[in-house]
């Protein structure tokens, strides 16, 4: 900046100036030449691994035929799109995706403030700290262990779960093949995974109230529940807001790990969402271009509903991510 | 001064069930756990004895022996290993070189490198482009693609960046006029001072490797490049034996349970993690509340 001054007032006339510019460029390159040394794999790493398939999204307009190769491959426009739009898969994916979404809203979303405010009810810091240590620990444990756990419990051959449902009802319940139960494992595997975790930003937000105002509300007469109702929740109001807000960013985001780890033959109907389609047509199947189509509607409609989202939480008054 | 506060007997209750109900999630947080550690010990006749325990009678050993026994999952577990080890490092290297600079104000084109970083986060080419370019780079069944196109997250760098921004600006032109060169100003004066935010994204970067599965499921064909969590899902839940060559083992060794076997793996497949968890702990608020710093 300051050597940008220095060549203003110079005040040379239009020839030169461009190329003391271009000498300052040299002159800034060869000065900071570590830091762009530096600066090369970190780059390198970008374009080569984000922006290379970025550019190959393309694909999603061309008959990709592997013999042919990227280039000589065939444009083939909207196609793809169209043949997914007509494909009755597709509805199917949209309503998994959306069922799922809306599940995890109503049943996973509350559990975490709930949590928080529980947890900011405890007065001994030894028992407080000691259950969130205890229920960050899932957050930590892969997604592949969830599932084999749950593989593990509820599996008809010799699973606890159904070993005492046997000894107690009779009879076994397939939990792991039955459609009817698929939804409410992701989700209960989802709290139990990650409630704790969703507990951390609350409580941070609830560690800035001034405990000044609880004990002008105790001198007032106010009893717990309305020092909660009055206090706690309007100070995590503007976080519970943005990350509403930032969810419905994501609503076409369902995990794929999860989601394909639970996933089987049986309950494939209810189970199927985008990015696993995208592996099991694409990788599986080697239908690349279309998969590439599939993959890049999601992502379309994942930034327009993350930037529309952004956008709303400025208007709420809130700071925003981007 | 809350606490010496009259309490009716309605806030009583409330804190009773409080401490009770919070207690209870607690332990069930960890629960499953106990129960499949409880069970990797157990013995066949306990199994089919009991369904659900949490301290077998007999304590047997036999189901991890058979794991330390066969190729497969000792394979794996080394694979996973080597993942870790390696490419947090790979991942350190990447962050931190490329944060340093683009820490700097006066760095040209700095607003351009930070847009190109942030772009990412918002868009990507998806599974199957970047599929496409690892296959092309012929990346496919090396260990390098669950390494290298992972290399950097571009959250982290960013708190990185910020956290290097932070950093007194005097301390680097004291440094300079000694004569400081900018390696030596990078690698003596601001790594040591980052030290507690390198180690949260080396302890957030290495638990991430241990627990990839997507970049495996994806990259790796060969069985014998498998991380432990793919092994793992192939054991559990396809019920894949887990002898691979049964020639080398000794043929007096009665195979344990398959419940305590697949018990075992999924213990071995989460003890890293509990191993580092104290020291996450540590860390990990402190992480989390870089994450709000904004650039």
């Amino acid at each position: 900046m300051k050597q940008g001054a220095a060549i203003g007032t110079a005040e040379i006339h239009a020839a030169s100036n461009y190329r003391s510019r271009r000498e300052v460029f040299f002159r800034r390159l060869k000065r900071d030449k570590w830091l762009y040394i530096l600066l090369t794999p970190g780059l390198l790493y970008f374009l080569l691994f984000k922006y290379v398939p970025m550019w190959g999204v393309l694909l999603a307009f061309k008959d990709f035929q592997p013999f042919l190769g990227f280039w000589k491959s065939e444009w083939v426009g909207l196609e793809h799109f169209r043949t997914f739009f007509q494909n009755p898969d597709f509805f199917m994916l949209l309503r998994n995706t959306l069922v799922l979404s809306l599940l995890n809203l109503v049943f996973f979303f509350p559990a975490p403030i709930i949590l928080a405010l529980l947890l900011n009810e405890i007065r001994l810091s030894f028992y407080k700290r000691t259950i969130q240590t205890l229920i960050y620990v899932p957050h930590f444990i892969s997604m592949v262990i969830v599932a084999s756990i749950s593989y593990v419990f509820l599996t008809t051959q010799g699973g606890a779960v159904n070993e005492f449902l046997y000894t107690v009802t009779g009879s076994k319940i397939d939990f792991l093949a039955d459609p009817n139960w698929f939804r409410p494992l992701i989700i209960l595997q989802t709290i139990w995974k990650e409630c704790g975790w969703g507990t951390i930003i609350f409580l941070a937000a609830l560690a800035g109230v001034d405990v000044e105002q609880y004990e002008a509300a105790v001198m007032d007469g106010a009893s717990r529940w309305r020092q909660i109702w009055h206090i706690t929740l309007p100070a995590i109001r503007s976080t519970i807001v943005i990350l509403l807000i930032l969810r419905m960013g994501t609503i076409l985001d369902n995990g794929f790990e999860q989601i394909y780890l639970m996933m089987n033959a049986l309950n494939r109907e209810v189970a199927e969402v985008f990015d696993t389609y995208v592996y099991a047509l694409g990788i599986t199947q080697g239908a690349f271009s279309y998969s590439t189509a599939v993959g890049l509607f999601k992502s379309v409609i994942g930034v327009v509903l993350v930037l529309g989202t952004n956008w709303l939480a400025k208007k709420f008054g809130e700071s925003g991510l981007y | 001064m809350v606490k010496k506060q009259y309490r009716s007997a309605g806030e009583v209750t409330f804190d009773v069930f409080n401490y009770l109900i919070l207690g209870i999630i607690g332990i069930a947080a960890i629960l499953p756990f106990l129960f499949v550690v409880a069970g990797s010990f157990a013995t066949e006749a306990e199994i089919t004895k009991r369904a659900v325990f949490l301290i077998p009678t007999t304590i047997s050993f036999d189901a991890y022996k058979f794991i330390f026994s066969t190729d497969t999952i000792v394979r794996s577990i080394g694979v996973s290993l080597y993942i870790t080890v390696i490419g947090t490092l790979v991942n350190l290297f990447f962050t931190v070189t490329m944060a340093y600079p683009m820490a700097k104000r006066y760095l040209m084109g700095r607003n351009l490198f930070l847009n190109l970083v942030i772009f990412t986060m918002l868009f990507g080419g998806g599974m199957i482009p970047t599929y496409l370019v690892i296959r092309d780079l012929h990346l496919l069944d090396t260990l390098n693609a669950l390494i290298l196109p992972g290399a950097i997250s571009a959250f982290n760098l960013i708190i990185v960046k910020n956290f290097f921004q932070e950093i007194p600006v005097e301390m680097e032109e004291a440094a300079r006029i000694d004569g400081c060169s900018e390696l030596g100003l990078l690698w003596k004066i601001v790594l040591p001072l980052s030290k507690p935010v390198l180690a949260t994204f080396t302890l957030f970067y290495a638990v991430g490797h241990w627990n990839n599965f997507f970049s495996a499921l994806l990259y790796i064909n060969d069985p014998s490049k498998w991380p432990l969590q793919v092994m793992l899902r192939q054991i559990v839940m396809l019920s894949q034996s887990a002898a691979g060559d049964l020639s080398s083992m000794d043929p007096n060794f009665v195979q344990p349970p398959e419940q305590s076997i697949k018990m075992a793996v999924i213990v071995v497949g989460t003890l890293p993690i509990m191993c580092v968890y104290p020291f996450l702990q540590k860390h990990f608020a402190k992480g989390v509340m870089l994450g709000s710093v904004k650039g």
